[in-house]
């Protein structure tokens, strides 16, 4: 077989897996289709993220708040707390568009910094997100504080709802199962976005801010530009996760977005391979499947082994993490699947696309 | 080409140019000597807009200001900078490295015939053209360096001590090029320290002193010039 037909088959065996996906997983639990769901937008995050810290270069340890943007607008456009019920083809542009905003708003002060510099200020960025939303009840109720917003509509696509199930050619469909193809496509779509940026001008030009910002400069791009537009559509991204994310829970509060999730997110960019994008995929998918899997399996184990639990679950989680990073840190500094396994075939008619 | 008058640099609370004119006519090799310290890349750097606060003064390229244009504007009127330190992509091969150096372009044939003149120019990055820049020798960084500032077609190159962490050999290697380049019509202003070598591939230069201009001359006088001969060339 030649490379490309390889390539292909590779790619359709692929594709049909995840088709097929949710079916077997449902077999095990819905649950196990709503861990799915989360993971993919886990996965959406750190695409977003990986523009910011993984092309750019910019430490950002407050991309939650762009999660929490996104969440915000399409629970406020869909909820009885306003009584506004807008479709969700509408909000998620919508909110994408108010996350980019903040992103450059956070992007716009922070120009000039770089590295431990900037993450303290994004840090803080994302903190203040966070308790302005959880203090935003008074005197106008906007985000009804700590308590959050509840009864948020469910994607709908004309008569079909996500939120219950439904039979198409004798195929039940559950709700987190038609969440799931919709985030599948978008997330195709995002993974589309990601690499076409990444061989793009603005790629090149995010890489070379990466490397070196005075000769990125004298090269003749137009840092601050540049860096904005990355701030700005790492946030879409994010804006865009947060958007189904409230369309998927139904309900949503300010603790949802606390710093470990802003870790967290980071985490998956790094332990898959800062810039690479199939790394970061692989990364996010990991660290929130891991997890999972330990909930289900440690209780149970220590009830065989001991007859009740020695180590709570989340204790065992934290440690595990913290080991699966030194472990890291020690082995494969640069990711699990770095940026430049590949070694890009580059002649000399291969300019700047 | 270019005429700089009263230029000042200052940041953090120190002026590091406190005030230099002079003028550079199309197509010479200029030379900028002095010690650490004594302003000379605040002056590059003032020159080539990358650095942005604190720079006073005139500054005419052709005869038109740029004292507040910036660096992106700059390089498209014929300004290119190779940075101290050479600031080479180091995570990018040879070959991007180079293409980045075409940024501002986007007439692809005539980048693929200027890569393929760079490549003429400095033979050793064609061998090396898909290795990682930041595998390179600081020698070979510095040709890259160079090459990519010529990939934007300038006409007024300013050099930032290319003999800087050199090997004696490679730093003769670096000079026949940046002579090469002069050849060929490209004017060029030059900071180094290394005094002689600089005295002896520009046709003229600069005395530089804590961020003024001490001396000026033809380079055969300041070769010959003995404060010259007893503070940069150790006699």
């Amino acid at each position: 077989m030649s490379q490309a037909n390889k390539y292909y088959s590779g790619l359709a065996v692929l594709i049909l897996s995840l088709l097929v996906l949710p079916f077997a997983l449902s077999a095990a639990g819905t649950a196990w289709v709503r861990i799915t769901n989360l993971a993919i937008l886990f996965v959406f995050l750190s695409l977003g993220l990986n523009i910011v810290v993984g092309f750019a270069g910019l430490l950002d340890l407050g991309y939650v708040a762009f999660y929490a943007v996104g969440a915000y607008v399409y629970a406020l456009l869909a909820s009885p707390h306003f009584g506004l019920h807008l479709p969700f083809w509408m909000i998620l542009p919508i909110g994408a568009g108010l996350a980019a905003l903040f992103g450059v708003l956070l992007g716009t002060p922070t120009l000039k910094l770089r590295g431990d510099y900037l993450a303290i200020v994004t840090l803080g960025f994302g903190e203040i997100v966070r308790i302005f939303l959880n203090n935003l009840s008074q005197p106008i109720n906007i985000t009804n504080g700590p308590r959050g917003i509840t009864l948020i509509d469910p994607v709908r696509l004309g008569s079909i709802s996500f939120g219950r199930s439904d039979q198409f050619f004798g195929l039940v469909l559950s709700g987190p199962m038609k969440y799931y193809y919709l985030l599948l496509l978008l997330l195709s779509l995002v993974i589309v976005v990601n690499l076409r940026l990444q061989n793009s001008r603005i790629g090149r030009a995010w890489e070379a801010i990466r490397e070196d910002e005075m000769a990125a400069r004298a090269i003749g791009i137009n840092t601050t530009r540049i860096k904005l537009l990355a701030f700005a559509m790492g946030a879409s991204f994010g804006g865009v996760a947060g958007g189904m994310f409230s369309a998927i829970q139904g309900f949503i509060s300010p603790e949802s977005f606390v710093l470990t999730e802003s870790v967290m997110i980071l985490s998956m960019v790094v332990l898959g391979g800062m810039g690479n994008i199939w790394g970061v995929v692989a990364g996010a998918v990991l660290l929130s499947f891991v997890p999972e899997m330990l909930r289900y399996t440690v209780v149970p184990l220590q009830m065989t082994l001991f007859s009740r639990i020695v180590i709570e679950p989340e204790v065992i989680r934290l440690l595990l993490f913290g080991l699966a990073l030194v472990l890291m840190m020690r082995f494969r500094p640069a990711g699990l699947w770095p940026l430049r396994a590949r070694q890009r075939e580059f002649h000399k008619q291969a300019a700047i696309k | 080409m270019l005429a700089v008058l009263n230029l000042k640099v200052s940041y953090g609370g120190i002026t590091a140019v406190k005030g230099v004119s002079f003028a550079i006519e199309q197509g010479e090799t200029v030379a900028f000597i002095g010690t650490n310290g004594a302003g000379k890349t605040s002056m590059l750097k003032a020159l080539a807009r990358v650095l942005n606060e604190g720079t006073q003064g005139s500054i005419k390229l052709r005869g038109e200001e740029i004292i507040a244009m910036p660096p992106h504007h700059l390089i498209r009127n014929g300004l290119a900078l190779v940075p101290e330190g050479r600031g080479v992509f180091a995570r990018l091969s040879v070959a991007e490295n180079l293409a980045m150096g075409a940024y501002i372009r986007n007439d692809r044939q005539e980048i693929a015939a200027d890569l393929g003149r760079v490549y003429e120019l400095l033979p050793q990055l064609r061998e090396r053209h898909r290795q990682l820049a930041g595998t390179l020798s600081g020698g070979e960084q510095q040709m890259l360096a160079l090459g990519r500032a010529l990939m934007a077609r300038p006409q007024l190159l300013l050099l930032d001590e290319p003999s800087m962490g050199l090997a004696p050999l490679m730093v003769n290697k670096v000079f026949e090029t940046i002579r090469t380049v002069a050849a060929s019509g490209v004017t060029i202003v030059l900071v180094e320290q290394n005094a002689k070598l600089a005295l002896q591939t520009a046709r003229r230069g600069y005395v530089m002193e804590s961020g003024c201009i001490t001396l000026a001359g033809s380079s055969s006088a300041l070769l010959a010039d003995p404060r010259v001969r007893k503070a940069y060339l150790g006699e």
